[in-house]
């Protein structure tokens, strides 16, 4: 309609050039409110309240950095920061290798559609319920996961009430439930990386294994950069399947942060340290980005 | 829902309309329908509660006062326990929460301190509630450091011991055997001695014979309901209460708790010292959300120990003959248990108190209280509406009086009712799941107990 326009007002539109940075704008308000209302106001708001004493009901009162000072002595907040690192090291090493196993063979093994649906179904599949669905798995008593380990002669494993084993099940729990859409990602970039570069090795005679370490993994460096540095963020932010399958326990065993800053945030109203706790969360992630970014080199591609 | 006083003191306007607007989202997204004017004309009183199985009890009492009261509407909500907090949080942020609602003695001491909840004392309807027309001591619960009644007392609860005739039988007890048994932290008295008989092992070993597999148990003679956290209720609260151990040094607003006493230690140690015997299930089985109900429903476990409000969920559990037995008597020379109960609070920021507390005065009455009874969920805390109670279990085929003999008597202690409940519980409660991993020392509540008074005492 704008082209219909635009030509009618012939000439007289070409000299004087039609401005459409208004419709433009239009355009992106929509966006932009919601990502000024829903991210830039709460992240200033947060950061603010971060040196505030609010308890969500009564006035908010100023304290500077006492919240930083009393986050630096908090043991449960350091604790929380270990298994939080503890969960991303196990969630996101076994996911990416998973994933890229899964990628390399939807794209050298199989090319039926169907398979490559089946495998991103667990990603269809909300957090909560396929916590709910592992918690009953692997329930102690019930589970059908331990009566196997029973069966095969084991003894049964608490999963999730015991303090070894609560942050490694969760971790596998999200894998299973991540491993999909990461090789999905993982595929796409591999969709780039040129046929003719696995003629030419096969004319060679190099073995798949040989091209994955000498063609694939390194063309496909950029992408799995860029895979790592979004599922890295997710992963720090873990907070579902905690909630809903061990909040927290035992003892302070899977208090990951988040799940911390929504305790002293929604438990116990302390709205100021939970917004210092989301700072500190904010910022160790963004230097693990950086650090990512750097590390891979996920910018620059060597396929040219 | 954007009523003109959801502008609240200390928040920015913007903000206080954000929050409204969310909480409004919320409530839609949760399938509820926002408030909307009464149908009748007249004013609408919105009141929450959370126990789904008391719902058609309160709408009776809803119905009747309707009925009395033509020129007022209540509109009740229910929401579950978890959600339950989060909603009414949410809706005192904006403004948007009910004029009455079912309080909790952990929570309400942090509303009132907040100026959020109206002291009934001030409310024409309510300024002359007579501590007397209820249980004893139940006022006592809702009154807080300003001498301010902050609840009208509804129901109360007290600890019992639930188990399944047959298992009994079949172990060569009768139902006799359970009452008037004794325990003491040292060697469990009694009580330790039918626990352990209850108890049976995978090969069929029973828990006081030789021979005895605590580590392939069958049957556990005590079902586990989790380390109880801060108060223990159904957990350790009557094993120690017994002892005559108190949490505070007051009945209600203490300054200082007792974790320090070696007899709250020693009858911690004695619970979950059963873990190791092989008479209640490890941490490892029944993890932070334990089902007590499930273990006797299912036969895992023998005897568990429960409050008042559970009868219902225990009645209603298949396959079982259920008996209710009464808690050992301790080294005080009888049972004890905790005492505590529910109120109906009024918002500081219902725009209608004078109406909301003729609601509350009639939920405060027999009439109302008498309906609840008759329901048979729970004991409310008017003597007429005990009564009516325990006919309603007694038609039931339920003998409640393990319950109710305990504050016939006296033999009952109160629920910690402090400042920083929150905060407390955050701390003791990991470091209570930690004593019943096993992984901690009950001597070292000693420390704890300093920490939970700093709390306390500094705010």
């Amino acid at each position: 309609m704008a082209l219909a326009t635009t030509t009618r007002a012939g000439r007289e539109g070409r000299r004087r050039r039609r401005d459409d940075t208004r419709l433009a704008l239009a355009f992106i308000l929509p966006a932009t409110i919601g990502l000024v209302m829903f991210y830039f106001w709460p992240l200033l708001r947060g950061i603010y309240l971060s040196f505030t004493s609010w308890d969500l009901l009564s006035p908010v009162e100023f304290i500077g950095g006492d919240n930083y000072v009393r986050m630096v002595s908090d043991p449960v907040f350091w604790n929380a920061v270990r298994v939080t690192i503890q969960y991303v090291v196990i969630n996101i090493g076994v996911q990416t290798v998973v994933a890229l196993l899964l990628a390399v063979l939807m794209q050298r093994l199989s090319q039926s559609t169907l398979m490559r649906g089946l495998v991103l179904t667990p990603y269809l599949v909300s957090n909560v319920v396929a916590a709910l669905v592992f918690l009953w798995i692997l329930d102690f008593q019930l589970g059908i996961g331990n009566q196997l380990l029973e069966w095969i002669g084991l003894d049964r494993i608490g999963f999730f009430t015991t303090e070894a084993w609560a942050i490694p099940t969760i971790a596998l729990v999200n894998v299973w439930r991540h491993m999909g859409y990461t090789a999905l990602l993982i595929f796409a970039g591999l969709q780039t990386i040129p046929p003719t570069m696995y003629e030419a090795g096969r004319i060679d005679g190099a073995s798949e294994t040989r091209m994955f370490f000498g063609i694939t993994l390194p063309l496909l460096r950029p992408i799995l950069g860029l895979v790592l540095i979004v599922s890295v963020i997710g992963s720090f932010q873990v907070f579902d399947t905690v909630a809903v399958t061990t909040s927290g326990g035992p003892v302070d065993a899977s208090r990951v942060l988040q799940v911390y800053i929504y305790d002293k945030a929604f438990a116990q109203f302390d709205f100021g340290y939970a917004s210092a706790l989301s700072v500190a969360l904010l910022i160790i992630l963004m230097v693990v980005t950086f650090l990512q970014y750097r590390i891979t080199r996920a910018g620059q591609t060597d396929l040219s | 829902m954007n009523r003109t006083h959801s502008r609240r003191r200390g928040l920015a306007p913007r903000v206080a309309r954000t929050s409204a607007a969310l909480a409004a989202a919320a409530l839609v997204a949760a399938g509820c329908s926002g408030p909307a004017e009464g149908d009748g004309g007249g004013t609408a009183i919105d009141y929450w509660l959370w126990d789904a199985n008391q719902l058609p009890a309160y709408q009776r009492c809803a119905e009747a006062f309707e009925e009395q009261n033509p020129d007022l509407q209540v509109r009740i909500s229910q929401y579950g326990w978890d959600d339950y907090w989060s909603k009414l949080t949410a809706g005192f942020v904006a403004g948007a929460g009910p004029d009455v609602f079912t309080d909790h003695l952990t929570r309400y001491p942090e509303f009132a301190q907040r100026d959020l909840l109206v002291d009934l004392s001030t409310l024409e309807a309510t300024a002359d509630t007579d501590p007397g027309g209820f249980q004893a001591g139940l006022t006592d619960l809702w009154t807080g450091q300003d001498d301010g009644l902050y609840g009208m007392p509804k129901d109360f609860d007290t600890i019992a011991l639930f188990y399944d005739r047959n298992l009994v039988e079949e172990a060569g007890l009768s139902p006799e055997d359970l009452d008037g048994l004794d325990w003491n932290p040292e060697d469990g008295g009694s009580f330790e001695e039918v626990i352990a008989h209850l108890s049976v092992d995978e090969a069929g070993v029973r828990g006081d014979e030789e021979g005895f597999d605590a580590g392939n148990v069958a049957v556990y003679g005590m079902a586990s309901n989790g380390s109880g956290g801060t108060d223990g209720q159904t957990q350790w609260s009557w094993l120690a209460a017994s002892t005559g151990w108190n949490y505070t040094n007051a009945d209600v607003w203490g300054t200082e708790y007792h974790f320090d006493d070696p007899r709250v230690q020693d009858s911690l140690a004695w619970l979950f010292g059963l873990v190791d015997k092989g008479f209640m299930a490890p941490f490892e089985e029944v993890g932070t959300a334990p089902n007590p109900q499930q273990a006797l429903g299912s036969g895992r476990a023998a005897l568990s120990a429960n409050g008042s409000w559970m009868l219902g969920t225990y009645a209603n559990l298949e396959g079982i003959d259920l008996g209710i037995a009464s808690l050992p008597s301790g080294p005080v020379g009888h049972p004890v248990s905790m005492y505590n109960g529910l109120g109906d609070s009024i918002s500081a920021q219902s725009p209608d108190p004078e109406e909301a507390a003729r609601w509350v005065a009639f939920l405060g009455s027999d009439d109302c209280q008498r309906l609840v009874g008759e329901a048979g969920v729970v004991f409310p805390a008017r003597p007429a509406g005990t009564e009516a109670a325990i006919e309603a279990f007694a038609d039931r085929g339920l003998d409640v009086s393990p319950f109710t003999d305990l504050v016939d008597n006296g033999y009952t202690v109160f629920f910690p009712v402090t400042d920083n409940y929150g905060e407390i519980s955050a701390l003791v409660t990991p470091i209570m799941d930690e004593i019943y991993i096993g992984s901690r020392d009950v001597g070292t509540l000693t420390e704890v107990n300093e920490q939970v008074n700093s709390i306390l005492g500094g705010g």
